[in-house]
């Protein structure tokens, strides 16, 4: 690992970990489901970070697939959060 | 030299990341943590892909900065939408706004929302109880 | 007219995720696209037939730039707040009219807003916009709807309109 690609993973662990303090902590609910829905942009900036080190292009599909999926269980949530049922 | 850019961009997207992270843990309520959050988040990875693609494109690698500009574009759709739900989802659902806020003027329309979901509701019971 | 355009936005996703013109893969991405199509050619938005229209392309692409200098300004605005020993914050829900009226128009100003300097779409509701401002700085609705919506109606009027 170049000097570069380590402090890039450690400032993105920090900031998992601050998101991840801020999932446990709460104290309501939407504050978790904002921690998690950007948890999981990060986990993006992560998978864009292992497709910079080893150079192969399926990184960026995981990526992709990721942040599609992410969104719509945070949509999930939002609705649950809402009181309504899935469909509307 | 294409390279050199790219860690720069690079760069100053993790730095936007942390901050956004460091947000979300200092400020005040759900509201403004998540605009804090997005902003940041959201423009932080944003430049990391473009980072990539970048690269990408001097290596050269068509397919895979192709796919990193199409997956910018769909984080840049998706995450705001995604803080808009879940900021309407917290107001709806009763959380209050920070007692250092000066104005709110959704009150109002919130309790129209609630209003028309509850005889909705109402309306979907009586339909199911005659079926 | 729907349908096709639908089939070909699907199709044109495939080609740029497989980047390859293999006739395998060109293929399977006619096939999976009419099936796309079909299934979902009936909730793919109708305004989208705007954009075989080039000039909108145009305005989009000078829209882009525009959005990414506001974007950049707002994070630093942002990364300032955040550092501040004592967060300097004035936050409420405020609520703003815009003269935009189609449904697209309306969701790309919603989204802009929501990258752009302290402010997050909470709602919208015809023509209202409901929106959380980290800082409050005026009490005059006037003033303030041209700092919300201002920068982009313009522009985003001449794409969506």
């Amino acid at each position: 690992m170049t000097p570069f690609e380590q402090i890039a993973f450690a400032v993105l662990i920090l900031s998992s970990a601050l998101c991840l303090y801020r999932v446990g902590r709460g104290p309501t609910a939407p504050d978790r489901t904002v921690a998690i829905d950007i948890l999981g942009t990060l986990v993006v900036g992560f998978c864009c970070l292992m497709a910079w080190r080893t150079g192969r292009d399926y990184y960026i599909t995981i990526a992709i697939a990721w942040a599609l999926i992410s969104f719509v269980g945070t949509l999930a949530l939002a609705k649950y959060l809402e009181g309504r049922s899935y469909d509307a | 030299m294409l390279e050199q850019i790219a860690m720069w961009i690079m760069g100053v997207g993790l730095a936007f990341d942390l901050f956004g992270c460091i947000g979300l843990v200092r400020l005040p309520d759900v509201y403004n943590r998540a605009q804090a959050a997005t902003k940041c988040v959201t423009l932080g990875t944003c430049m990391i892909l473009l980072g990539v693609a970048l690269r990408a494109f001097g290596a050269p690698d068509g397919a895979m900065a192709v796919k990193a500009l199409l997956c910018a574009a769909f984080v840049l759709l998706t995450s705001p939408v995604a803080a808009h739900a879940v900021c309407r989802g917290a107001y709806l659902s009763g959380v209050k706004l920070w007692e250092g806020s000066v104005e709110d003027s959704f009150s109002e329309r919130a309790e129209e929302i609630r209003q028309e979901q509850t005889t909705e509701g109402s309306v979907d019971r009586e339909e199911t109880e005659t079926a | 007219m729907r349908w096709l355009l639908c089939l070909v936005t699907v199709f044109a996703v495939w080609m740029l995720l497989f980047w390859s013109v293999d006739p395998w893969v060109i293929g399977s991405g006619a096939f999976f696209s009419l099936i796309i199509g079909s299934l979902l050619g009936a909730v793919f938005p109708e305004e989208m037939q705007m954009f075989l229209n080039p000039r909108r392309w145009l305005f989009f692409a000078l829209y882009l730039p525009y959005f990414f200098f506001y974007c950049l300004r707002a994070n630093v605005d942002v990364m300032f707040r955040v550092i501040h020993p004592d967060v300097p914050i004035r936050p409420g829900i405020v609520k703003v009219r815009t003269t935009l009226t189609s449904s697209m128009g309306k969701t790309f100003l919603a989204n802009s807003i929501t990258l752009t300097p302290g402010t997050l779409t909470v709602d919208i509701h015809g023509q209202d916009l409901y929106i959380h401002w980290i800082n409050i700085d005026t009490d005059d609705a006037q003033k303030r709807s041209a700092e919300i919506c201002g920068r982009f109606e313009p522009l985003l009027k001449r794409i969506f309109e």
